[in-house]
This record gives C-alpha cells, structure tokens and sequence, in this order.
C-alpha cells in the first residue's frame, strides 16, 4: 500500500515538472550527491541515520544562498495526489533555501506521504496546535504565465527534484 | 452628456479595445477557461468542494464581527499588530505611517489597487516595486489591471518586449517570454534583497491562528513575505474564515477555478511574525533566527459590512477572486477588464464589488456588459448567483435614472416600475411590441424596418440600425392552435402544455407549430393557454418588479394545468432558464419548486418521450447537422438531450463551444454593444463555417444573430426533427 502511495506520488510530481528518485537510508548520500549541482546551500535534515559529509553549506549567509545552484531541504510532507510537498518554516531557513537557488532538492521521507490534500490539511492543523505554524505546500517549480507564454523559474526554483527515501 | 453622446462614446471605447487588447484578452482567458472545464471535470469531488466552500464562506461571513474580533487577538498574540481601516483613505494613511520613506517590494493584491497604495507611498518618497511579474508589467507600463487574476494578459509579448527595451535598454534586445522572465527576476530580485519591507495581500486568513494564505505561481508572495523583516498584509474583512482546517475546499479549487491548473504552484501559509530567518543582504551574517520580526495586518472595511447587510450584494463577500466568471464570459473575452469593469474589479462579480466599495455610479458604466447569459454560474467555486447582483444592481441604477424619451413608448411602459429609461422600457416590454406589431403585420414589419423608423428608433432609443427587426406573424400560434380546435388525439400518452413564449407566439410561430405536430405525433394532447410573457424581457433590463408580476401572473395561469398533472414544456431556452432558475428569486419558495419540476426544455421532452417508449419513427430523419445549443441551456446542462435525440435519428451533431452568440437578447440590437455582439457572433460564425448540413439554434436571439452573420435560414432543432407528414 506504501509502494502504491510512493507510485501515486511520483506520478503526479511527474505531471508537474518534478523528477523524483527513490533510495533507502543507506544509499541516501549517493542519491544526494547524483542530484546536487554545486555550489549547493541546505538546511539541516532531521533523518534518523543519516549523515552528509558531501560539502553542502548549511548555515548559510545571504549571499550563500544567492549564488548556490541547489538549495536541499526536507520535506514535512507529500502529497500523493498531487506531487505536492510541504516546506516547513524553520530556523534552519528552509524556506530561502528552498525559494532562492534555481535547483530545489528536497528530501522527503516515504511514511510522510499522505494520499490527499484533505489529509494534508489534517496534519496541518496538528501542526499548527505543536507551534509549528507556517508552512509552503509547493508543487513543481515556480511558473509564470505573464510575459506571453509559459516560462518556468521565476522568483522560485527552475528545478524541482525530490528524493524519496522509501525505508523512512 | 447626453444618452445620445454616452452610446457614441462607449461604442468608440469598445471599438478602441476589441483592436487593441481583444485579441490578448481572448487567448488568454478562453485557454484559462477551457483548462478550467477539463480540469474540473476531472475532479471528482467538485460540486462537493463547491458547497462545501460555499457553506463557510456563508458561515464566515454571518460571524463576521466575531472573527474580526477573535483574529485581532491572535494576531497580537503572535506578536503583531492589527488595523482595522474604515475606509480607503483610512487604510492608505495607515500603511503609509507605517513605510515612511521605505523600500517595498509588494506582491499581488487587488486589495492595494482598491485603496491606490502605491501613489500614496511614492508620495512619501517609498520606492514600491511590484514583483507579481503581470503587476510589474502595468507598473513599468503605467497602467490598470484588466484582468483580476492575470492583471497584465491584454498585452501581448510583443508589447511587453517593446516596453522592457524601451524602458530599461539593456544590451541585447530582450524578446522571447524566456528573456523576458529572466530579466524581470534579476530586476526584481535586487529589488527584493534590497527592501526593507514586504507588502503582502491574503488570499484567506485564519481568524483563530491568525494564519495567513497566499497563493502564486511565481513564488513572489513568499520571497516579498519573509525576505525583509517587516511584513505589512492588507486584507478586506471578507477574507477571514474560521481556521486553517476550513481552508482546504479552497485549497482544492481557487488554482482550479482561477486559471485551470489542478493546484498552484504556491499555497504559503504564514502565521506572521515568522520563525524564518530574515536575510540581510547588507550584513550578509550566517542565519539565523531572528526576533525582530515585524507583522502589520490591515484589515480593510470600506463598504464590506455595509454589503453584509445587503441582501443583494452581501454574496459578493464569499468571492474568492478567481477571475473564473471573468474567463467564462464572452463579453469579458473579447472587451476585458478595460471596459467590463470598474476601479478596481472586473468582470461579472465586478458589479456587486464596484456597487459595494465604489458606489452606484461606477457599477453604472459597465454594468449593461452583463447581459445575464449565466455562463459563470457554474464556474464560480462559491456558488455566487453572479447574474442575479448584476439584475439587482442594474434595477437600483434605473430607480436611480432619469428619462427622456417618454413619449415614444407611451402605451409600451409597463406601470410597475415607475419613470425610467425608455429603451429599458422598449426592450422590457416586448410583449406588447409584439401585439401591436403582429396586430398591424404586415405594415408594421414593413414599417419597423423602414429607414427612417430605424434611423428615429436609432437616434431616440440607440437601437442599431445595423440590426433587422423581428417580423411579426399576423395569426399568432395561438390563434392557429385554436383555429385548428386545439389538440385532440387518440390514446394520448401525456398531456402538456406548450408555453407560448413571445417569440414562438408572434414571431417565430413555425416552431410552435413544428412543437405541437411533433408533440402529438409521439401521444402528447398540447394545451396553449393565453399566459403572459415570463418576465425575461424586463429582468434582462432589470425591471424586477414587472418581472416579478409577470412571473406571478405565469404561475397563476399555469396552476389550474399543473393540479391536473400536465407537463410544461417550453420552447424558449431563455423562458424555460426563467422557470428553472430565476423565478426561485420572483416567486414563493413552492410555487417555484413545483413549475421547475414539472417543466422541460423542447428537446429534454421529446428526449424524454422517446425513452420512454414513444415511437421515433414518426419523427424526420437526416444526416448532418450543425447545433448552436444556448447560454441558459448549457448553463442548466440541457444540450445534450438535443444532441441525443439528433444523434438517435441519425444526424451527425457539430455543436458550438462558443460561451454565447453575442446576441444574449436584447444586447446585439443596441447601438452601442452591435460591434462587440458581431465580434462574439464572428467566434460562433467560424466554428460553423465549413460544417454540412442544415444549422440550428434553441435560442431565438442566437437564431436570429446566425441569421445576420451568415445568412442561411436556422431553425430551431423541432423545426427539423417535426413528422413530414402530419
Ligand atoms: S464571483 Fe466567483 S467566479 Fe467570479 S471571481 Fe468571485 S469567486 Fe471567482
């Protein structure tokens, strides 16, 4: 039923311009590193297990963020309908992270995937009883219509990539 | 200025635009709304979203006061500060205190347009650069939004490419929509790394958490949010709903609804002061968490609570400003929002917030464009009757106006409605054109198509002398039915009556008819009583209280035939709209719910019949057809029993996607609407081009504007399915 889920996952981040792969804890740097282009900026990634010693610069300055090609992130939550996945505001500063450099990597644990939006709503609330109050639900890269035909990448990444890992 | 001068003038402005903007404004909209019908249909759970939303934007509304109450404390809990503005000017002084001077970058918000923010800031000497890439388009351009959701779409690449060169010089020439983004990002991410604070508008607001919903593509809202320290939100008051958790049919449906996508890009959800770090460019210190976050929400009344208390205009408060009644709309198609709007708002919901936050006299100028087709009915995700505030409004603006030309419709005003505009009373009251007119056929046809008759009836009541005037018949179906004995067959089936719409009764009498040959051959006995008009002719101008008194009257007749079980069947698309739809706001609760249920459209009867076992052989078979459904029918989703039936005696259907023929009515005869009803029927004319076969149309005005663009004879479908031989 997981597998279905991860399925119905990945096909609707497909539908929306994201790639996704799959990979396990053990093999999580591999997949990590396949999926950086340098110089990348991350938030730290609160996943059992699992170290980086690839050079990502967490903590970031300003101009960090600004001049890095990726920005990796965790994600709170996905989406299967829709291919969606949650951004949390954290001190760690997801948000810029995942908002400023052209590539966007997020890393997004199997068991936090949840069939439907109204699922999602859901977890928001708990979420928002923790303290944990603000949020971004993103699906694929930024996008805009406005200058006469559709041009991906605007204010937001032009990349979206989300790294599934299926034994958390 | 005179009523003369007014119709030049609107007519020279909608020229104006359908050269310049139209053809943008078209491609954009109409690819929204197609995307919005597939995306929709393929969404299970959308008319249970849609009532659902409904439900809390209806309850949200009711506690408006507590809300507004119970989100000032959350707010002030968080951290931050709330401002309740009265009014436009209250609000703009607010937000101007609190930038000063500042740099701000501002994310897209019809609600700062509302108030004019931006001058209010410059004044001040605060640099205000919008970010949405549209909004960033008319700032460079100098101009207004045309468009609710897609401020910018009246203006191609080609101009946008033009007005970036010109403004900004860079080295290579910018061209394509790639180059164009490219740089506007740059630009704009200077700016946003620069700014010291960020304006932001809310899509939703969470009364109990204080939380704050924005929703873009681009990713601007969130960058201008929480890139600076100082988030300043400006708000109507309608947009708080209870909680988070009553967020999720909007999350489901605005992206839908607004522009066809399944869902946005961006659904950022902030319960400011934030945690995120601010990024100071200056310093460029590694993040970190920062405290001195700054929050302001501005929460903005001018004329919302006052509409609340409205019964007319108190649902334009659960809109959600999706632009969909704009996309659906065939006037907004080819005008946009230059013309089919008002300061701020455009397009069908536009009326009921001009008439709320502006006033009478701007819905005034544009409210006639609706011309009440209902084709945005089914697409508002709130389930707003959009027609129904444009009729009310419209009927508030002729108690409000003054008349000139009594004299010429002396005998034609219906009494109810007092001393207003003569062509309103002309149009209102075509029942009674149509006796005198049919009465004194042939003279009066001959007459009334006379130059001089269309050059007076031109000058004094802007009827276009463009257009030809319907021909009345000297014998009225009714007198031929009862010339015939009425309706006697063996064995019958069924007894019903046929509604004698005016049309059918005095103009287009062959389709009666066809109607009752067609009716009788499949074992219907037909009655045609003498009942009086429905009352479309004068809502359509918004004489709602002759409406009201005609729909009474219509009721009153039809009782004695529906105590006896008959069958309402009725001919008129626009007629049979009047009995399902908008009687349920002109007559008591029951008498409504008993005509729609017991009435049916021409084709859904026969379709009907015939399924139930009634003999198709009777009817005449063919090969190819083109079908031109109408507004109100497809609005009621009721061509596809016309299609059926053709298609199970064998015709092949080509059937129109066109929203509306452009006619909707009276709308095509009058002076200053005949360009833009011939640009909308040119849209319909196209489809129908190269089709084989015979073309036919439900709807009388629809007929009547195929008839003028292509000139063939149309039909209605009874017409051509009617026994041979009878
Ligand atoms: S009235 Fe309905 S369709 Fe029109 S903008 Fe508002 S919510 Fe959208």
């Amino acid at each position: 039923m997981t597998s279905d889920r991860i399925e119905d996952f990945e096909r609707s981040a497909h539908a929306h311009e994201t790639s996704t792969v799959r990979t396990v804890a053990d093999e999580f740097e591999q997949a990590l590193s396949a999926a950086v282009v340098p110089p990348a900026v991350g938030a730290s990634f609160p996943l059992d297990g699992i170290s980086v010693s690839m050079d990502i610069t967490t903590e970031p300055s300003p101009e960090q963020i600004r001049e890095a090609q990726t920005g990796v992130t965790p994600a709170g939550l996905g989406i299967a309908e829709y291919g969606t996945i949650a951004i949390q505001s954290r001190t760690a500063g997801d948000e810029p992270i995942s908002l400023y450099p052209e590539r966007h990597v997020a890393v997004l644990c199997a068991s936090d995937i949840v069939p439907r939006m109204s699922d999602a709503v859901e977890w928001l609330e708990t979420e928002i009883d923790a303290g944990h109050d603000s949020v971004v639900f993103a699906t694929g890269p930024s996008a805009t219509g406005d200058m006469g035909a559709l041009v991906r990448g605007v204010h937001g990444p032009k990349e979206v990539h989300i790294i599934v890992v299926t034994d958390r | 200025m005179s009523d003369v001068e007014t119709r030049r003038r609107t007519a020279e402005q909608i020229r104006t635009l359908l050269e310049t903007e139209g053809e943008s404004v078209q491609k954009n909209t109409s690819h929204f709304n197609r995307q919005q019908y597939e995306v929709t249909e393929n969404f299970d759970q959308y008319e249970e979203a849609r009532t659902r939303a409904r439900a809390i934007k209806e309850d949200a509304i009711e506690h408006l006061p507590e809300l507004i109450e119970q989100v000032e404390d959350a707010v002030t809990a968080n951290g931050g500060s709330v401002y309740i503005a009265e009014d436009a000017a209250d609000a703009r002084e607010h937000v101007a205190d609190l930038v000063g001077d500042a740099t701000v970058v501002k994310s897209k918000s019809m609600t700062t347009e509302e108030i004019e923010l931006n001058e209010r800031l410059s004044q001040n000497g605060a640099d205000v650069w919008e970010t949405d890439l549209g909004e960033f388009v008319l700032q460079v351009a100098d101009e207004t939004p045309s468009h609710i959701v897609g401020p910018s779409l009246h203006k191609s690449r080609d101009e946008i490419a033009q007005l970036f060169n010109t403004r900004f010089d860079p080295e290579e020439p910018l061209q394509t929509a790639e180059e164009l983004t490219d740089f506007a990002r740059e630009y704009l991410g200077e700016r946003i790394c620069e700014a010291d604070i960020g304006i932001t508008g809310a899509n939703f607001i969470a009364a109990d958490s204080g939380t704050l919903a924005l929703v873009t593509n681009e990713g601007n809202a969130r960058k201008s949010a929480v890139t600076p320290d100082t988030h300043v939100a400006v708000a109507g008051v309608e947009k708080l709903v209870p909680s988070v958790g009553d967020l999720e049919p909007f999350f489901e449906l605005i992206s839908k609804a607004a522009t066809g996508q399944d869902i946005p890009q961006y659904l950022t959800l902030l319960t400011p002061p934030v945690g995120t770090p601010t990024l100071d460019f200056e310093t460029n210190d590694t993040l970190e968490s920062s405290n001195d976050r700054a929050f302001h929400l501005v929460l903005i009344d001018n004329g919302r609570l006052s509409m609340r208390d409205d019964p007319e205009l108190k649902e334009t408060l659960y809109c959600i400003r999706c632009g969909a009644c704009s996309n659906s709309c065939a006037n907004f198609q080819h005008v946009g929002g230059h013309a089919f709007g008002g300061e701020t708002y455009s397009g069908g919901i536009a009326t009921g917030w001009e008439a709320g936050v502006e006033g009478l006299d701007t819905a005034a100028e544009f409210n006639d464009l609706c011309t009440g087709c209902s084709r945005c009915v089914n697409n508002c995700p709130v389930k707003i009757d959009i027609p129904w505030i444009n009729t009310a409004v419209r009927d508030r603006i002729n108690q409000a106006g003054d008349d000139q030309f009594d004299w010429l419709v002396e005998g034609l005003t219906p009494d109810e409605e007092g001393s207003i505009d003569a062509r309103k009373r002309l149009f209102g009251n075509f029942e009674m054109l149509a006796k005198i007119g049919s009465a004194t056929a042939p003279v009066s046809n001959w007459l009334m198509n006379a130059r001089p008759t269309k050059a007076l009836l031109e000058r004094t009541l802007g009827v276009d002398r463009r257009r030809s005037l319907p021909s009345f018949e000297r014998e009225t179906l009714r007198d031929w039915f009862d010339a015939r004995g009425g309706s006697d067959i063996a064995d019958p089936r069924r007894e019903a009556v046929l509604y004698p719409d005016v049309y059918t009764n005095y103009v287009h009498t062959d389709r009666g008819k066809a109607a009752v040959r067609t009716l009788e051959s499949l074992g219907v006995v037909v009655h045609i009583p003498a009942v009086s008009e429905s009352g479309r002719a004068p809502l359509s101008q918004g004489l709602i209280s002759t409406a009201r008194a005609r729909a009474t009257s219509v009721a009153d007749t039809l009782d004695s035939h529906l105590d006896q079980g008959r069958d309402v069947v009725v001919i008129e698309p626009s007629d049979f709209a009047m009995f399902q739809r908008d009687y349920e706001r002109l007559l008591p609760a029951k008498e409504h719910e008993r005509l729609r249920e017991q009435s049916y459209e021409m084709l859904e009867y026969v379709y009907g019949l015939l399924a139930n076992g009634a003999d198709k052989d009777v009817l005449s078979r063919g090969e190819h057809i083109a079908y031109h459904s109408h507004c109100q029918q497809r609005t009621l989703g009721l061509e596809t029993y016309t299609e059926a039936v053709f298609e199970d005696l064998g015709y092949e259907v080509v059937t129109s996607d066109v929203e509306c023929c452009g006619m909707a009515g009276s709308f095509g005869y009058k002076q200053e609407y005949y360009d833009l009803s011939v640009d909308i029927g040119d849209d319909l004319r196209s489809e129908f081009t190269d089709v084989d076969g015979p073309i036919v149309a439900s709807g009388t005005s629809c007929l009547e504007q195929l008839e003028s663009l292509m000139s063939p004879r149309v039909q209605h479908p009874i017409e051509i399915i009617a026994p041979d031989n009878y």
